[in-house]
């Protein structure tokens, strides 16, 4: 059992109470100017976290316990000035006081650090720390701020002050609801979920053909081949989309004339056979970043005990590329999920995609509605990575059992 | 052999039973709570008449023009009845993008027998455009914002002293060119006189300079209810119809100025080339939602007043509210008592160089 390491303890005066309270001064200057009183706000904050921090890190030995004396102080405090939300705050903002006071206090802000580490380098270590956290904060808060909005009783993008009391009158499924049941975005959604697929089976179908036979070292001109496939992925995407309307318009119109299928089925082939040229560099990329690693003997193995190159590829070299097809699908699937450019010019309105909806909801109206689907998109999303994540994972361990 | 031939036979019947019971209308409009009042009283009824018409919405008349070009240099018309303001309508109608309408022979006549291009009177503009509601560009103020004393004139806008606060305006010079000449000292009637020079137009873009820093431009129609509601700005135009959602049905602490109220209309037309048979089922369905009892219950749903003098007395409340709607409508006494009506001819003449104008003087 390694021994633990006994931290310097700062100067209780000199240093605990002063960061301390300058932390509270901070929320106290941002809880004041809320409430219209911002210096009153500095200086309440400087004083209660300053107090807080002495009495926790001089009297109150056990962490756990000075954390919960810590919450419930300042959710009193906040009880007395914003009522219940005030106190959910408050105990909260608590808990972090009291986190912070025993960090400071008792020197935990050395505990990464060799004890040789001078002030300078305590310091970067610690702001390294603060700006990677910020750098999490502002890409995640945009997608957070989403959720709770999402449940607003009214239908704007406001938090109205019974949202921010936690108020449950403030509150209401009735966006969700509004999601599931409206055929404005029901049908949408069965679009979406037809779509994304079907160009998503093409996609990886044609990518990964592509990029097994441009591995090939006897393909004449491999690369150029491969700069034209993945130029869909390079080309801004309003070009490509003004460029699949005209030609797809005059495919369909030929599907239409010539072979008799109805508009609908034409549009709905448009769309996947569009989607599925954007995803396909997604494809080629990661099965050709797999491929770097798949050793060709393999192939020459299985054609010397007779397997013709169909079945090579499917039980020797297709299992062993499979997370690259794996993830290019996830990415294919992702393009056309989230496509909105491209569906606005080759589709019409009975192909109108989840984004087409959002895209439009959000110019002519902006409901709610868009963020519950947004939330709802969110949670699939996590689903779905972690569906293939873990699917991934197996599929290695399978591997790496097998003898090779 | 005779099982397949069968079998065969079967699935073609099944086809082409499905492909005659089963037509799709795609109708083009703004979204929003108008889409919404259209879907309520003209497309639901008119389904439930005719179970075999299948109407699907496109929110894009917004950019109806430029979708309506494009499809027809495509050679690719997807859209079967589009939703325009009447100075799209006079362009789509000059290039020869939309069908030319019959008034009296297409459309339906009033209860009275009065024929339609007599029902419809000033609103009608050109042979393509089937007039639908009279809406009104008009200001919506926050009333806990402006203190004791409510905005009572369009020059309030201009009136940073008053009512100190941001202000939402439409990114495009219709409306306020004529506003900002109006509180300048132009009379009503001289206004687009004096825009047509140039000396007018400085004029009316220093006076907007006077508020300029204290503008947000929005461009879509939910920008300014969203605004206000979240007391962003104290006052700023929109469509009445937003104005008495967020007002009304929205509950929020907002009331409209109604002077100098911009008046247009809106409407449909028919996209030139479509195949009879669509068109034999299109000009049906516009037949139905033009008439008198169809105008007057899509007044039920949102307020704007109907483009036929004979839904007029139609008008009653509101659907699910049950309130009067009379009085929210633009066109009421009450309400229209200093109305501008925009001059949608002498902008389709200027309007390339006043947008190109308006849009150096944003960027100063």
């Amino acid at each position: 059992m390694a021994k633990k390491r006994i931290l310097p303890i700062p100067g209780i005066w000199s240093f605990t109470v002063p960061v301390n309270a300058a932390a509270g001064a901070l929320l106290g200057y941002m809880v004041g100017s809320t409430n219209g009183a911002p210096f009153t706000g500095l200086l309440l904050g400087a004083l209660f976290a300053g107090a807080l921090a002495y009495v926790l890190v001089q009297h109150v030995g056990s962490r756990r316990t000075g954390r919960l004396i810590g919450a419930a102080a300042t959710a009193v405090v906040g009880f007395l000035i914003a009522g219940f939300a005030g106190f959910v705050f408050g105990a909260f903002v608590g808990l972090i006081l009291s986190w912070f006071a025993y960090w400071v206090g008792l020197g935990l802000y050395r505990a990464g650090l060799p004890s040789y580490a001078t002030m300078g380098e305590v310091l970067w270590h610690n702001s390294f720390h603060l700006i990677c956290g910020l750098i999490f904060f502002f890409l995640i808060a945009p997608i957070v701020v989403v959720i709770p909005l999402s449940f607003n009783a009214q239908d704007f993008f406001t938090f109205t002050p019974e949202m921010l009391a936690l108020d449950p009158a403030g509150y209401s499924l009735k966006h969700y609801q509004d999601f599931f049941t409206n055929p404005d975005w029901t049908r949408p959604l069965r679009n979406s979920f037809t779509i994304a697929p079907l160009a998503t089976i093409l996609a990886v179908s044609f990518g990964t053909l592509a990029a097994i036979g441009l591995s090939q070292s006897h393909v004449p001109g491999r690369r150029a081949i491969m700069a034209i496939l993945i130029s869909p992925m390079i080309v801004p995407l309003i070009i490509s989309a003004t460029g699949m309307f005209f030609f797809y318009s005059k495919l369909g119109n030929w599907m239409e004339g010539s072979l008799g299928m109805s508009r609908d089925l034409v549009g709905y082939i448009k769309v996947v056979l569009a989607h599925a040229a954007l995803g396909i560099p997604f494809v080629i990329i990661t099965v050709t970043a797999t491929l770097v690693g798949f050793d060709r003997s393999l192939t020459r193995a299985a054609a010397s005990l007779g397997a013709g190159p169909v079945r090579t590829f499917f039980k020797v070299q297709m299992p062993l590329i499979l997370p690259g097809v794996i993830s290019g699908a996830l990415f294919a699937f992702i393009t056309s999920f989230d496509e909105v450019v491209v569906v606005l010019f080759v589709g019409s309105a009975a192909q109108k995609t989840l984004p087409w909806q959002m895209f439009t909801g959000l110019r002519e109206q902006i409901s709610p509605t868009i963020l519950a689907v947004a939330t709802v998109l969110v949670f699939f999303s996590i689903l779905l990575l972690t569906t293939v994540e873990f699917l991934r994972r197996r599929s290695e361990r399978l591997r790496g059992i097998t003898p090779s | 052999m005779r099982i397949s031939s069968i079998l065969l036979a079967s699935t073609a019947l099944t086809v082409a039973a499905g492909a005659a019971s089963a037509i799709d209308l795609t109708v083009v409009s703004w979204g929003g709570a108008y889409q919404n009042s259209q879907l309520k009283a003209y497309a639901e009824p008119y389904m439930a008449m005719h179970p075999d018409v299948n109407i699907i919405w496109d929110e894009s008349s917004a950019e109806a023009v430029a979708k309506l070009r494009a499809m027809n240099e495509a050679g690719n018309l997807t859209w079967d009845l589009v939703d325009v303001t009447v100075s799209d309508s006079i362009r789509l109608c000059d290039e020869g993008l939309a069908r030319e309408i019959d008034f009296d022979n297409e459309l339906a006549p009033a209860p009275d027998g009065t024929p339609a291009s007599e029902d419809f009177g000033a609103t009608l503009n050109n042979e393509c455009f089937v007039p639908q509601i009279v809406y009104s560009t008009t200001i919506g103020y926050r009333t806990d914002m402006v203190g004791d004393t409510p905005p009572s004139s369009i020059c309030d806008l201009f009136d940073l002293e008053k009512y100190p606060g941001k202000r939402a305006l439409q990114k495009r010079p219709i409306d306020n060119l004529e506003w900002a000449l109006y509180c300048d000292g132009v009379a009503k009637e001289d206004i687009y006189d004096v825009l047509s020079t140039d000396e007018g137009v400085e004029r009316a873009l220093k006076k907007l300079d006077t508020i300029k820093d204290q503008v947000v431009w929005w461009t879509a129609g939910a920008e300014t209810p969203q605004l206000l509601a979240d007391g962003e700005v104290v006052m700023g135009s929109t469509f009445n119809g937003r104005l008495f959602s967020a007002i009304v049905e929205q509950k929020q602490p907002i009331a409209i100025l109604w002077d100098m109220q911009s008046f247009d209309i809106d409407g449909w037309i028919v996209p030139a080339g479509l195949d009879p048979e669509k068109e034999a089922v299109v000009m049906d369905f516009l037949r139905f939602a033009t008439d008198t009892q169809r105008l007057a219950d899509q007044a039920k749903y949102i307020a704007y007043g109907p483009a036929r003098k004979s839904s007029a007395p139609l008008v009653g409340k509101h659907a699910e509210l049950g309130i009067d709607m009379a009085p929210w409508m633009p066109t009421d006494p009450a309400n229209a008592y200093n109305p501008h009506y925009y001059d949608y001819t002498w902008w389709a003449d200027h309007r390339d160089d006043l947008d190109a104008r308006f849009q150096s003087w944003l960027a100063q």
